[in-house]
């Protein structure tokens, strides 16, 4: 029973990690689909958010609401800068340079953080406390319930404004062939700087949510925007439901791992796994292969 | 020399091609023609195995070639040159044609490091071989520039110079016209059949017609991804099936 | 545009050794380096020429892959540490002879390069990036875990100097001497491979593997040959470290160490031998000069890797030349 409940235990804290990963997995995704760019400076929208909403309250004594909301709203702000300063001077640029100044600006921006704030770690306060609520054996803090809400509303509300709205289902179009959108009229660099708001905005929300449970600084977007990618290339790069459930494994999956076999090896874990993903099956666990035209 | 047998390809749901076979005879030169999206440049890719049929197998001299890479089909002496002039666009015009020479030298990454004996007896000769190429093609004096400051022409050209130095059995050429003026038409014409003379099998995809039925032997016409038709020029020609095909029915 | 145009000879690669300029460089490149610590007369900033030696190596390999192959690799990082931690284990640990060891290693990390390029170098662009930066960190992981062989985060200490019968290298002179000794035969390799037969194929791929393929040329294991060799380059720098430090620990091998490998190369010049060395020299001294403003060196490669990217692809080592070119044209004659 003991051995039981410690198994339920991991994997509640698996799962709310794992939303995280979920949600930094969705903003690649989004990125990506709109311009076959892998930012790697998704993670540090992630730390950017955690950042922002914990100085906005020891600062700017700000209550919890204005801060999330200072936190996302500041967040978007560098992303959209990033994306006209960076991205867009690097017209038909090769995937090489864009590797390059993605991780250009990802530095930039971690240093600029560690400049300005320091690097000490810092955690945010929970938003509704921290009594423990006991499930099946296991306690659950109102922080996870937190995660899972906001992540299933996110899921819920990208589902809505990708399909059923004339911007999302343009930035799909987008998505699918770029030159036909342009053609019909989609203003494609309108859309590709649409992608950076929606997805820098997605990134600090998810660093927001995670910083009371994992404490933040300076340097943890690197490894949050890894297992954020990680959980988008289990779910084959798509925005929809197969990241979601690639960053739900991984957060399991990492969880289990470092509680029953050792806590050191935690990250490896991630990348063991994307290097399998990428090795074996490229394409996402939840895919059929197709053939790519040259 | 070639034979393509019962040759399909579909993408996802679109049947790009479907039941093409037909030979190409060695030392001629056969025109592969058709309107706009009948499948000619796709047929090629999979001729020198850049994206495998979903169906059927190519045959070079006899021999099975469908699951060999473009690495390989190269070295068995199948070349070709792309529509979009597919340059080293950084390297100067002669190491580009030395890139084509790459099969027929051994050297490998040691002994390119340390200049073996062998490996810069081995690099003064291709580099010879390389210039009297450029020279067969009419742009010797061109050696040393950027090969992506060339115009489209002389990028022809120099294209056809690479493919020729890998000593192809078989040359495919994907639209070696588009682009060019009609003097440079018409020099290529004299090009392409000298190629042929000198016992390089050429297959080529084209649009310019009046090129076509000047240099080809015998004609294949696809049509929607289908054969339409097989023959020579003047039969193509006459063909109804095929008037009809590019001009629509009456 | 006239069809008459005279195109005039471009010196593309600027690393042709065959021509007698290019010996020429080479040599005055030498000497330079055999002379440079004369006038410091052995002090501090020998030391930090030592660093450029090795930082000169890492960025080489590097280069070979990323700027001549066109293959990025985030995990460089991963084979200097596997050369520092190979030799530093082997010889304090098994007290296995210092040169042994580091041929050892050398041989053993190229080998699981080329082992792990298969899988690696099938992938393209960012996916490429990540899978390397991937194989990065579990090895920065592994240095951290496996205690009881590198010692953990606190390190590996006690490593020996490298000697010649009782000729000791335990000196800034000497080990300078020492690095530089391979770093030079390291380029000298480099210029000659990559104006070869192998050299203009990884240019090929770089510009386009479809038609490098076509033209006969075996992509995939190119691909993976370079990756082993920059692997090869990055252990023996990862070797001579750990004998000149004589003390090493994980953070010396962390992702940030890929990334300054990136800026150097970028910085200096994409598919430029001199320019890995120009870049390593960059920016090994300028943190050093910066000193004052510690923590300002990740902001200032943040920029650099930004501005470079956008405005001088092409590196300092094109750069400069195409700057001064600006500034004093000479009159170009026509023949």
């Amino acid at each position: 029973m003991e051995f039981f409940n410690q198994i339920t235990q991991y994997a509640i804290s698996g799962l709310s990690t794992g939303a995280i990963y979920a949600l930094i997995g969705l903003s690649f995704a989004i990125i990506f689909n709109s311009t076959g760019i892998i930012n790697f400076a998704q993670g540090e929208f992630v730390m950017l958010g955690g950042v922002l909403a914990i100085v906005s309250i020891t600062a700017l004594h700000l209550p919890m609401p204005a801060a999330v909301a200072v936190a996302v709203v500041g967040t978007t702000a560098v992303g959209l800068a990033f994306e006209r300063l960076a991205i867009r001077p690097l017209k038909n640029a090769t995937p090489l340079s864009l590797i390059i100044v993605t991780i250009g600006a990802s530095i930039l921006i971690r240093g600029l953080v560690m400049l300005i704030w320091g690097k000490d770690t810092k955690a945010l306060p929970p938003f509704s406390g921290d009594t423990p609520i006991e499930v099946a054996g296991a306690t659950i803090l109102p922080q996870h319930l937190w995660i899972f809400a906001v992540t299933l509303l996110v899921i819920v509300a990208s589902r809505l404004f990708f399909h059923h709205t004339i911007t999302g289902k343009a930035m799909r179009a987008c998505s699918f062939n770029r030159r036909a959108a342009s053609l019909v009229g989609i203003g494609v660099g309108r859309m590709v700087l649409l992608s950076f708001l929606i997805s820098s905005a997605l990134g600090a929300l998810a660093g927001v949510i995670i910083a009371p449970l994992t404490m933040t600084a300076y340097d943890v977007g690197v490894m949050l925007g890894l297992k954020g990618f990680c959980a988008a290339i289990m779910g084959g790069m798509g925005s929809g439901f197969g990241t979601v459930l690639g960053g739900l494994i991984l957060g399991v999956l990492e969880s289990l791992g470092a509680g029953l076999i050792s806590s050191g090896y935690k990250d490896a874990i991630a990348f063991f796994i994307l290097l399998l993903i990428l090795f074996v099956r490229p394409q996402g666990l939840f895919k059929k292969g197709e053939t790519d035209r040259v | 020399m070639l034979r393509l047998s019962g040759i399909g390809k579909r993408f996802g749901g679109l049947t790009a091609l479907q039941e093409i076979s037909f030979r190409v005879a060695p030392a001629s030169i056969t025109g592969i023609i058709g309107p706009n999206g009948a499948g000619k440049t796709t047929l090629f890719n999979i001729a020198t195995g850049i994206y495998p049929p979903t169906e059927g197998a190519v045959l070079l001299e006899g021999k099975d070639i469908s699951a060999l890479p473009p690495e390989k089909r190269a070295r068995l002496g199948l070349v070709r040159t792309f529509q979009n002039i597919e340059l080293f666009g950084k390297m100067t015009v002669l190491e580009n044609v030395m890139v084509g020479l790459h099969t027929q030298t051994k050297s490998g990454i040691f002994a390119c490091a340390f200049r073996m004996p062998w490996q810069l007896r081995e690099e003064r000769s291709i580099r010879e071989r390389a210039k009297r190429w450029l020279d067969f093609v009419g742009i010797a004096e061109l050696a040393g520039v950027e090969a992506g400051k060339l115009s489209f022409g002389k990028g022809r050209l120099l294209e056809i110079a690479r493919a020729l130095a890998l000593d192809p059995k078989l040359l495919l050429m994907d639209e070696p016209a588009a682009g060019l003026n009609s003097k440079e038409t018409q020099e290529l014409a004299k090009l392409i059949k000298s190629i042929r003379d000198r016992g390089v099998t050429v297959a080529l995809v084209e649009h310019d017609m009046d090129l076509v039925m000047e240099i080809c032997d015998s004609l294949v016409v696809l049509n929607l991804g289908s054969m339409l038709a097989e023959g020579t020029p003047k039969e193509i020609q006459d063909n109804p099936a095929v008037v009809t095909a590019y001009l629509g029915e009456e | 545009m006239s069809p008459h145009r005279k195109l005039k000879p471009d010196s593309l690669n600027p690393d042709t050794p065959s021509s007698p300029q290019e010996k020429l460089k080479f040599l005055v490149f030498s000497l330079a380096v055999l002379a440079a610590p004369w006038p410091l007369a052995g002090g501090y900033l020998t030391n930090v020429l030592i660093f450029v030696g090795i930082n000169s190596m890492l960025a080489l390999g590097l280069n070979l892959l990323l700027g001549y192959a066109g293959q990025i690799s985030l995990g460089q990082a991963a084979f200097f540490g596997l050369g520092a931690y190979g030799s530093g284990v082997l010889t304090t640990r098994f007290a296995m002879n210092p040169w042994l060891a580091m041929a050892v290693v050398a041989v053993s990390v190229a080998a699981f390069a080329f082992a792990v390029g298969f899988p690696v170098l099938r992938l393209k662009g960012h996916y490429l990036a990540m899978a390397t930066l991937g194989v990065g960190v579990i090895a920065h992981i592994a240095f951290n875990e496996t205690v009881d062989l590198t010692g953990g985060p606190s390190g590996l200490s006690g490593i020996p100097n490298l000697a010649v019968g009782s000729f000791q290298f335990d000196s800034d002179l000497k080990n300078y001497y020492l690095v530089w000794g391979f770093a030079l035969v390291a380029v000298l390799l480099s210029l000659n491979l990559v104006d070869s037969r192998v050299g203009r194929a990884l240019r090929a791929i770089h510009d386009s593997e479809v038609a490098a393929r076509v033209m006969g040329v075996n992509a995939r294991l190119l691909k993976v040959q370079v990756f082993a060799l920059s692997a090869l380059l990055s252990a023996l720098a990862g070797s001579l470290y750990c004998h000149v430090m004589t003390f090493i620990s994980p953070t010396s091998f962390s992702f940030h160490v890929s990334i300054e490998l990136l800026t150097m190369v970028v910085i200096g010049g994409l598919g430029s031998v001199y320019g890995s060395i120009l870049g390593a020299l960059l920016l090994t001294l300028l943190p050093e000069m910066l000193r004052a403003f510690q923590d300002f060196d990740i902001v200032f490669y943040g920029l650099l890797l930004i501005s470079m990217t956008i405005y001088l692809p092409g590196g300092l080592v094109r750069g400069i030349p195409a700057l001064f070119r600006r500034l004093w044209p000479v009159r170009r004659s026509h023949a």
